[in-house]
């Protein structure tokens, strides 16, 4: 047990609470894990490193009970330039440049603060992206909310808006997309997912690693005080009654601080002067360093005393588990500190040299009894040991659990929904539903469009359209990426590996539908408590789903989070493995927004028509009040083939327009095709007649999709469909000023958009 | 020609505007820092959306006092042209450029969505856009609301210097089109000369059919044909 500077055990600091195994609970350890910290240091800890194990060993660090599964997962492919690991995943987009992108949950602090909560989410995936050397182009975010009506949903809605939007607005990355669902299960536990995708020079990507001994380690960006102590063990407990007091758990954050530090680091990568460097998220300090000298083998020594600071009289605890915003831990080459220091200037960052890269295989930190550099005299420094760790016993070797899994009993069967129901009047009341209703109350907060780079902004089509600037030389290449988040956890709860595999299908389905290759795909896993045997094994058969869709539809995943005990006294959220899928456009006239476009133009309905199965829908929960039905299900091979015939459809530019059927099955995605431009149409249902309308109407069954086209290509669009084995039914014309399905509904258009437009009233007006 | 874009700390749509001068207009531009205390021989210049200085103390408040404002001002009272864009305006305002303030949205929320906006008067950048033409623009701001006092705005009106009012899709003047509440529909508005111009809405976001609109290159033809001419 020695180090390098200082010899002997670390000893308690002066005023630190004691420690024991009664303290070990408190901080979320099991007497078995206050065991195995014992083994691994051979004496107890000191309070410091209690509180470094306590949230290395945390579920939100560790992944102690979903690293077993995660290894199920995809994760390889040509286009894969960098998979799950580092700060990012990387795909390859051509001529040296790649798209790096990641998903984060930020759930727990969002419900207990909304506004900051979601404002630091939008700002650390920003910073995830950003470490790895790539500049962000663009974001999208996912968002679940209780029922609403529920007294606290306005609130949280209102809040998580305002703060993405208020951190996005401010750092001038777009917020282009994202989706919205409300559920009773959220009621006590929303969800907030955050994606953000960059674009960086494949061999200009940068990599937490703390290699070479004796190079200087570097703390820039914003002070450390005592915000977000904690927050990584709180975002690993569930909720109950007691929750609104961990409010001091929940970050701050400052978007201007965060666009400093990413021009800053832009510079600083560019001047090569780095060999790593990792930003300061959850578990701030702690976590940084260690898997920073965790993925080099190396070890890591800080001296505390250096650390920049806001709040006065911090001890060795707090800043090592502080979790304020806007910080970053670099590397530098060893000789080069100077070039990182003044470029920090240049943007009026602070920046300082607080340790070094060893040989030691250990985490080490000292800090001076009773020092306080903003109060006290720098020569009165005599730093003692108050750290030292095996940084394998925070890494590798932190606890893994295999939990046990048991198979929830079906879902109660609630009676089926009514069929025999005046249609129009049925759409219209989904059509304007807060599930299914416009979102542009929420998207007008966003800019949806800084960085000149928005070619379909929010609702003009499937997927989110940008183009990117690649600098190449004195060339500036413009790149296209389409990308779409989704997940719909109603139709998970029904059947986890299916319904994980439809998320997967639907977003890969939407990019394609944009024009878009799909190429990788990144994950955010929300689930309830890991402990719960039932939730554990639809968590378990979740990776299942999201590996078996992700291999067929060649989008492995490259990155992700996992976001457990998303739960309030016992009660789960619905499992909700939200997934974001990257893709590309060859070229920007393969675009297809999801509009009809121009009268005469024919409908067609690609894929299997509707087998009247309304397990899970929006339709079966509006009017059962329960999510209920047998699954729906997915054929992952219809659906590739589907994508690969929508790609050639869009390659071919034969399409007016594409809009998949999924949320409020045909009927809605029929009635959308039409508010996006205020066209009517007039189709036939598909789908055997015998079956009731309302049924084929509002069915989720996945793997199909309605597409618009010029009389003149018809035969074009249906040989491509053949080609690729996808069934194909031209099923009626653009026309008129209603939505028109014969023998079941006829709803003026501007009726439909009065009622989506309203949609979010009830709880924004 | 020479078009310098300059770049405060929070400036976030510099790259928007060095991309529609540069990259899709044609001229000469490139990035000025705001901690230099000299533009290299620009014939023009571009303050930026964003939020420089992160908007601390009001929106625009800070830049005043940075190295470069100086040679900014100098340039402007030169007669040559300064656009200043969201942010930009709201920094003009600041420096004394231009008279009035843009305050929180009447409905206090920040609001991203096309406007339409009505040419009004004659000026570097208008010139030669017939008035009451009407182009659509997008908008992106929290702080757009524009207020002066009666007697200003009775000047801006008289002599001419209201450029761009927000206005229908047909040109109509109605509360509904206004999309923050901004006094007498005021979308942008120029210095005495008409040499510097601040408004709201972003033409370079709206300056490339591929982004679904191209009516913003209007302004930055204006600002070429006045450079070619002089």
């Amino acid at each position: 047990m020695t180090t390098d500077t200082l010899p002997g055990a670390p000893v308690p600091f002066p005023g630190e609470p004691g420690v024991s195994r009664e303290v070990a609970r408190e901080f979320g350890l099991t007497d078995a894990e206050w065991e195995k910290v014992v083994f691994f240091l051979g004496r107890d800890p000191t309070y410091a490193e209690l509180g470094v194990f306590s949230v290395m060993w945390s579920e939100h660090c560790s992944y102690k009970s979903s690293r077993v599964h995660l290894s199920r997962l995809p994760t390889e492919g040509p286009q894969v330039v960098q998979g799950p690991g580092e700060n990012a995943g990387a795909v390859d987009i051509g001529d040296g440049f790649c798209a790096v992108f990641k998903m984060e949950s930020h759930n727990h602090p969002s419900y207990i603060e909304p506004y900051q909560g979601a404002a630091t989410g939008v700002g650390g995936i920003l910073r995830d992206v950003f470490t790895m050397g790539a500049r962000p182009v663009a974001s999208l975010n996912s968002l679940r909310f209780g029922r609403p009506d529920h007294p606290k949903t306005p609130r949280l809605l209102a809040g998580v808006v305002a703060g993405i939007g208020g951190y996005g607005n401010c750092i001038g990355v777009p917020t282009v997309g994202g989706e919205v669902q409300f559920d009773a299960s959220y009621d006590g536990n929303i969800l907030v997912n955050a994606f953000t995708v960059g674009v960086a020079a494949t061999d200009g990507l940068f990599f937490g690693t703390a290699e070479g001994e004796g190079n200087p380690v570097l703390y820039v960006g914003a002070r450390t005080g005592r915000d977000g102590i904690h927050g990584a063990t709180m975002a690993s407990a569930e909720f109950d009654d007691e929750s609104d007091k961990k409010l001091p758990t929940v970050q701050v954050g400052d978007p201007f601080m965060e666009k400093l530090l990413l021009e800053a680091c832009l510079e600083i990568f560019a001047a090569d002067c780095l060999v790593g460097v990792q930003d300061m998220g959850a578990a701030g300090l702690t976590s940084s360093s260690v898997e920073m000298a965790a993925r080099a083998g190396s070890g890591i020594e800080l001296d505390l005393d250096m650390v920049p600071r806001r709040a006065k009289g911090l001890s060795p605890y707090e800043m090592l588990l502080s979790e304020s915003q806007e910080r970053m831990l670099m590397v530098a080459k060893a000789g080069r500190e100077q070039e990182v220091l003044d470029l920090c200037e240049k943007w009026d960052l602070e920046a300082a040299v607080i340790g070094r890269v060893t040989q030691s295989g250990r985490f080490v930190c000292k800090a001076t009894p009773g020092y306080d550099p903003l109060s006290s005299d720098p020569t009165e420094r005599a730093a003692q040991l108050v750290v030292d760790i095996p940084i394998g016993a925070l890494a590798d070797e932190a606890p893994k659990y295999d939990r046990p899994q048991a198979e929830p009993p079906p879902e109660p069967t609630t009676p089926a929904p009514p069929t025999d129901v005046d249609c129009g009047e049925a759409l219209r009341a989904l059509v304007g539903s807060p599930n299914l209703g416009s979102r542009q109350w929420i998207w007008r907060q966003y800019d949806q469009i800084v960085r000149d780079g928005t070619v379909f902004r929010p609702g003009e089509a499937d997927a989110a359209v940008v183009r990117v600037f690649c600098e190449k030389g004195d060339e500036t290449l413009e790149k296209f990426l389409a990308i779409s988040v989704d997940c719909n956890g109603r139709h998970v709860l029904l059947d986890p590996r299916q319904g994980a595999a439809m998320a997967v299908a639907e977003c890969a389905r939407n990019v394609a539908c944009a024009g878009g290759k799909p190429l990788g795909t990144t994950d955010c896993l929300n689930f309830g408590s890991p402990e719960t045997p039932t939730t554990m094994w639809r968590f378990a058969r979740a990776i299942d789903g999201l590996a078996e869709a992700c291999a067929a539809l060649d989008v492995p995943i490259v990155s992700g989070n996992v976001s457990l005990y998303n739960e309030t006294d016992g009660k789960p959220i619905l499992p909700t493995p939200t997934v974001a899928v990257v893709g590309q456009l060859e070229d920007a006239s393969h675009r297809v927004p999801s509009g009809f476009r121009v009268p005469g133009d024919v409908v067609a309905h690609l894929g299997a028509p509707s087998r009247g199965a309304l397990g899970g829908s929006e339709y079966w929960v509006s009017k059962t009040g329960q999510v209920g039905g047998e699954p729906v299900g997915i054929d992952l091979d219809a659906e590739a083939r589907l994508q690969r015939a929508l790609l050639a459809l869009a390659k071919a530019r034969v399409l007016s327009s594409a809009h998949d059927v999924s949320d409020g099955g045909f009927g809605v995605c029929v009635a959308e095709s039409c508010l996006a431009s205020g066209l009517g149409c007039r189709v036939s249902l598909p789908g055997d007649a015998s079956l009731p309308a309302a049924a084929r109407l509002f069915s989720e069954e996945p793997t199909r999709v309605v597409v618009s086209f010029a009389e003149a290509d018809r035969d074009a669009v249906a040989a491509i469909c053949a080609e690729h084995g996808v069934p194909f039914a031209a099923i009626g014309e653009v026309a008129g000023e209603h939505v028109d399905i014969e023998h079941a509904l006829r709803v003026p258009v501007a009726e439909l958009a009065a009622a989506h437009l309203a949609a979010l009233d009830g709880i924004v007006a | 020609m020479k078009v310098a874009v300059v770049v405060y700390p929070g400036s976030n749509a510099d790259w928007d505007a060095l991309h529609a001068v540069r990259d899709v207009l044609g001229l000469d531009a490139e990035y000025v820092f705001h901690k230099e205390t000299e533009l290299p021989s620009p014939d023009a210049v571009v303050i930026p959306g964003g939020f420089a200085y992160g908007d601390y103390l009001r929106a625009g408040a800070i830049p005043r006092f940075s190295p470069i404002t100086p040679a900014i001002v100098q340039l402007a009272e030169s007669g040559a042209p300064v656009l200043g864009i969201c942010n930009g305006f709201q920094i003009l305002t600041e420096m004394g450029l231009l008279p009035g303030a843009l305050t929180r949205n009447a409905h206090l929320r920040f609001e991203c969505r096309d406007a339409w906006v009505r040419v009004e008067s004659e000026g570097v950048f208008t010139r030669g856009l017939a008035p009451g033409h009407v182009l659509r623009l997008p908008i992106a701001h929290a702080e757009g609301r524009y207020q002066c006092d009666a007697e200003t705005l009775a000047r801006l009106n008289g002599e001419g210097r209201v450029a761009l009012r927000y206005c229908s899709p047909t040109g109509e003047l109605d509360d509904a089109s206004n999309p923050n509440g901004s006094v007498d529909h005021v979308a942008g508005i120029y210095n005495e000369q008409g040499n510097v111009l601040g408004l709201m809405p972003h033409p370079e976001r709206a300056a490339e059919a591929i982004l679904g609109n191209d009516d913003g290159l209007a302004l930055f033809e204006c600002l070429r044909a006045h450079l070619e001419a002089a």
